[in-house]
């Protein structure tokens, strides 16, 4: 029996090359350079952090119903919780508030039922959300029918407003974008161009001016009499401007669809309207989610801008609460307020408009 | 199809619906007259409107005087000056900080672009946490917080922070000491012409000299001597022409000197740092586009550090960087119109808004702001597509 | 061929169609609304403010409420349309409100090229500046180099710039879109004055955060007639909105209030009979009812009431009636009779 050779267990690994040690090495102390990018760095973050946490959370104070109560030196979010119930359903009456809930809810679940995926019959769900929804929500935030109280659009305000404002924007867009997409692509000169000047025209000019036209000219464009509303002519302007943009989204769908599908569509002798609507755009909507959801972080930001032709969205109720004698001096909290609010929308959109991209990616490539 | 109809002059009457040509003419003709329709039927109505009302049209209303001050102004006016020249006014403040704000969000961005592909884990990290946070924020809000929650905070003219060599800081804006340029400046400037012109030599005649021997000498230092020596020798030879005027506290505020208002650098901020967090994204997806082979292989032909990023990378990325960052640049150009919620004197608020206040005049002037804001773009949008295509990637 | 034709011939007709648009009838539209559709400020304590829960008080609200009970009956059919000073002419030009009651001053350029027609003055005001009492100055002549805030698109921006130029002295005008925002540039520092008409000066002090601190400099630079307007070319809309307020000033001049206008109903005085519509019949003519005054004293006030109420004796403004009393009583408060 020849002795068998048994390997020595392998030492472990020099102590400066693994663990946190190691790490730092690698990722924070690397070259002198970059120790010095990092103590910078790692002074900032812990004197701002402290401090902002000093100030939002320990110094802060919460409960109350006037500026009396705020004592401490941090942030008095007495002003926001106060005022909370006016920066999210603005002038609504106070007996309807259940009507904006339980719009907000039907939302919900249908965008939750589509951000699933593992839902069933989701196109089903989408047509609803595009079509069947906007009517419900319509009758649930105006009234005027079913024995709903009317709630005239000048007491909607608030978050409510904001979020109103962009679905429509977005939800109407959409269809008239996939149109001028088409026209843009189109073999008719006359159709691509006309679609060409409208999609640069809109893209050319600021949001804000667009508003102004809407809510003091178009009263002027129109036949004399015919009345609307503020709020609704704000919508025009914002679903003319976003229209344009959203072609551009769509258009980059269709680019991304291989020419062998329309090559495809036309050996099976399929005609335009066929080709498009059962080969195409349901490839190419597909596509185009992540596209979508970017412009829709873009217009909920923007919307931000109704404020100049006095609309009281979430900012300009805030903005106006601010100029309270009794809250003076509180801009900071409600700023800020505002700032989260949107920023945890935005996020949560981009988030899922990068992982639908991830999701796409390693299915086409 | 097509051809079968054109064939058969029989078939052609019955199936002219089914003639792609036809059918298209027949689309394009109803298309051209619904949006002229449209469009007449706008107008129609705008002009009876006005009409019935007494408003008065036209745009006659530019030379009549304004009556009004604006507080910025880069050209000289005053309140018997025109209408037309409070146009001129306003566009050249929309101009001045889109122009400003350009050049500092680019700077910005760049740099947090980089940060957040850099090998340093927390410098990624604060990259990426400042990208995530500006991006998802309204614009509008950041120039409410910067204008009336951070600037609000500076102390009165009469407790300014004295920033040291005659610049001062208060809530009435920033002042600087301004360079007064004396006769005989325009030497110096000559000899500044004639720097840069010696620089372009040297570095031209260096890529010659390497591109015929392969030596490669360093010209940064040399170029940056002559840039500083030639000037300065010349500024001190012809006796100094230049003096500085500096602010001064005279009854309510700093007078003379350079100040730059508070709405402008909230503005200013507000762009800048908006927009560099979208052009950071930018950068970073540039860079990210060029493949690693590349960088290898710069690294097998034992090019340098800097001449990797400098001569393969960065060329490279810019092709990828330049279309998506035109846009930013037109949105930061575009987004300067939100001047109008602080009072900054830009085109929109001051011609959109006091003038159109003033005369009454909305359709014209809402028209010519849209005007200006269009020509900007594709001015803009057209240098760029030169600029792409040149630096385009020629297929062989 | 013939199927363009005809197409081109129907989108000629349809553009022919399109083209006749009916003459405005402001009356015949607001009774058909069941409302009145207001253009009021966004915010101006004393003149139109919208209070926590969004009811309007003040002045120009008390004119909409006077001409919704003349034409509805009822003062509570107004629909306010808050709009900023740069808005207003646009909003009343478009015909997105009927009537424009928004503290704003009658000038010739306003009603020769805007289109639009004052139809009397709620109030006589003029322009004045508020300024920090710790700037030690106590006349609008020391005011040489300094900032001011001015809200934008006023007849102030002009009077203040005039101003400056006939006494030789320069400033440095900050213009801001709403008052509000005017106020908070005023009270953190960004200006020393804040210029405005005398009555909003008032109103927007009690807005600072410590009122005791500001004062109101003695000089008045310009007359300000405030003032309600309607698009031209509706005569009888302009007529209505007119009598409505010389309506509340006759019957602060006949001693009707709201308190004792049942019982005046009964008077004797043949003017107050007119006024009230028992007698005479002038109601229809202007094309509203017989008692429409009635209605508006009685929902609403009188001249005298409604001053007090919103910026005199009872409101916090306290404000005195000055220019604005009744011609009687030395004031320019003077109505064209009833009859």
């Amino acid at each position: 029996m020849g002795k068998v050779h048994v390997p020595k267990p392998s030492l472990p690994p020099p102590s400066n090359s693994i663990g946190a040690i190691a790490w730092a090495k690698k990722h924070l102390f690397s070259t002198p350079l970059n120790s010095v990018l990092t103590i910078i760095g790692m002074y900032l973050v812990v004197t701002m952090g402290y401090w902002t946490i000093n100030w939002a959370f320990i110094n802060a104070d919460w409960v109350g119903d006037s500026r009396e109560a705020c004592t401490s030196s941090g942030a008095c979010w007495v002003f926001v919780s106060a005022r909370f119930n006016q920066f999210i359903y603005g002038f609504y009456p106070e007996s309807e508030i259940w009507r904006v809930n339980l719009m907000f809810a039907i939302f919900t679940v249908l965008l939750l039922a589509l951000v699933i995926e593992k839902t069933p019959k989701k196109p089903w769900i989408a047509a609803f959300t595009l079509v069947v929804f906007p009517i419900i929500a319509f009758f649930l935030l105006y009234g005027d029918a079913f024995g709903l109280e009317r709630v005239e659009t000048h007491k909607w305000g608030g978050l409510m407003l904001t979020l109103v404002l962009a679905v429509v924007g977005i939800v109407a867009s959409l269809p008239i974008g996939v149109l001028l997409a088409l026209g843009r692509r189109s073999n008719m000169p006359i159709i691509k161009n006309l679609c060409v000047v409208y999609i640069e025209f809109w893209r050319g000019v600021p949001l804000i001016t667009v508003l102004f036209m809407a809510s003091v000219m178009l009263p002027l464009f129109m036949h004399a009499g015919a009345e609307t509303d503020k709020l609704i002519r704000a919508m025009i302007g914002i679903v003319l401007f976003q229209a344009a943009y959203m072609a551009e989204v769509v258009r980059g769908g269709l680019q991304a669809i291989p020419k062998g599908q329309f090559e495809a569509a036309d050996a099976l002798g399929l005609n335009y309207p066929k080709t498009m609507g059962l080969i195409i755009l349901p490839q190419a909507l597909k596509l185009m989610t992540p596209g979508i959801v970017n412009t829709f972080i873009a217009l909920f930001k923007d919307t931000s801008l109704v404020l100049i032709i006095g609309l009281f969205d979430l900012l300009a109720i805030v903005q106006s609460a601010l100029a309270d004698p009794k809250w003076l001096g509180y801009s900071v909290e409600g700023y800020v307020f505002v700032a989260f609010m949107f920023w945890i929308f935005c996020f949560g959109m981009s988030k899922y408009s990068q992982h639908l991209e991830k999701k796409l990616n390693t299915g086409h490539r | 199809m097509q051809k079968d109809s054109n064939e058969n002059p029989e078939l052609k009457k019955t199936n002219l619906w089914n003639d792609a040509n036809f059918r298209a003419m027949l689309f394009q003709v109803v298309a051209i007259l619904a949006v002229f329709g449209f469009i007449g039927y706008i107008v129609n109505n705008a002009l009876t409107n006005m009409e019935q009302r007494g408003i008065v049209t036209g745009f006659g209303f530019l030379t009549d005087q304004a009556g009004f001050g604006i507080v910025q102004t880069l050209i000289e006016y005053t309140e018997t000056d025109s209408y037309g020249r409070t146009f001129i006014v306003g566009l050249l403040n929309t101009v001045l900080v889109s122009f400003l704000g350009i050049i500092l969000a680019t700077l910005l961005g760049f740099l947090i672009g980089v940060g957040r592909l850099s090998s340093n884990w927390l410098i990624s990290k604060l990259s990426s946490l400042y990208i995530e946070i500006f991006r998802n924020i309204p614009l509008l809000l950041q120039i409410f917080f910067w204008y009336f929650a951070v600037l609000r905070a500076l102390p009165p003219p009469k407790q300014s922070f004295d920033l040291g060599a005659g610049a001062f800081l208060n809530i009435r804006g920033f002042f600087l000491p301004k360079p007064i340029f004396e006769d005989g400046f325009s030497w110096v400037i000559g000899a500044i012409i004639l720097a840069i012109a010696a620089v372009i030599y040297l570095v031209k005649s260096n890529k010659r000299r390497q591109l015929d021997t392969g030596i490669y000498k360093p010209v940064l230092l040399p170029s940056l001597a002559i840039l500083f020596i030639i000037p300065a020798l010349v500024f001190f030879v012809v006796g100094q022409p230049l003096s500085w005027d500096y602010p001064a506290l005279r009854g309510f505020n700093f007078q003379g000197g350079l100040s730059i208002i508070p709405e402008l650098m909230a503005l200013l901020v507000a762009l800048t740092i908006y927009t560099a967090a979208f052009i950071a994204e930018v950068v970073r997806s540039g860079i990210e586009a060029v493949s690693d082979g590349q960088s290898e292989a710069a690294d097998a032909l034992g090019l340098s550090n800097g001449q990797r990023l400098r001569l393969i990378v960065i060329p490279q990325a810019l092709r990828v960087i330049i279309p998506p960052l035109t846009n930013q640049y037109l949105n930061l150009t575009k987004n300067s119109s939100l001047a109008t919620a602080i009072g900054y004197p830009d085109l929109v608020s001051v011609f959109s808004g006091t003038t159109l206040n003033q005369t009454g005049q909305a359709i014209e002037i809402i028209f010519m702001t849209m005007g200006v804001y269009l020509t900007l773009s594709l001015l803009t949008s057209s240098l760029m597509n030169w600029y792409n295509r040149r630096v385009a990637l020629v297929e062989r | 061929m013939t199927r363009n034709k005809s197409l081109v011939s129907a989108a000629i007709v349809s553009l022919a169609i399109g083209s006749t648009a009916a003459q405005a009838d402001t009356l015949e539209n607001v009774t058909k609304k069941g409302y009145v559709q207001c253009g009021v400020s966004t915010g101006l304590p004393g003149f139109s403010n919208p209070d926590e829960k969004g009811n309007w008080t003040g002045i120009d609200v008390d004119v909409c409420r006077g001409v919704a009970a003349a034409v509805l009956g009822d003062a509570s059919k107004v629909k306010y349309i808050p709009l900023n000073a740069k808005e207003r002419f646009t909003a009343l030009q478009s015909g997105e409100i009927d009537l424009l009651s928004r503290n704003t001053t009658w000038t010739l350029s306003r009603d020769a090229s805007l289109g639009m027609n004052f139809s009397g003055v709620t109030y006589y005001d003029g322009q004045g500046f508020l300024i920090n009492k710790g700037l030690g100055v106590k006349s609008a002549t020391e005011l040489d180099g300094a900032s001011i805030c001015i809200q934008a698109g006023t007849t102030t921006e002009l009077n203040v710039s005039d101003y400056f130029r006939l006494k030789g002295m320069k400033f440095e005008p900050i213009v801001f879109d709403t008052s509000d925002q005017t106020v908070k540039g005023f009270e953190a520092g960004r200006c020393d004055v804040l210029t405005s008409d005398q009555s909003q000066l008032y109103a927007l002090r009690i807005k600072l955060a410590e009122p005791e601190k500001a004062m109101v400099l003695p000089e008045v630079i310009s007359k300000e007639p405030l003032g309600p307007s309607v698009r031209q070319g509706d005569d009888k809309w302009f007529s209505i909105v007119k009598w409505t307020l010389f309506a509340m000033i006759n019957a602060e001049e006949l001693g009707v209030s709201s308190a004792n206008v049942d019982k005046m109903k009964t008077s004797d005085n043949p003017s107050i009979k007119r006024l009230l519509g028992t007698e005479g019949g002038l109601g229809a003519n202007l094309g509203v009812s017989d008692d429409w005054a009635y209605k508006i004293v009685k929902q609403v006030g009188n001249y005298g009431e409604v001053f007090d109420r919103n910026v005199g004796e009872n409101s916090p403004l306290k404000i005195s009636r000055g220019l604005n009393a009744l011609w009687s009583d030395g004031g320019l408060m003077y109505a064209p009779p009833a009859r």
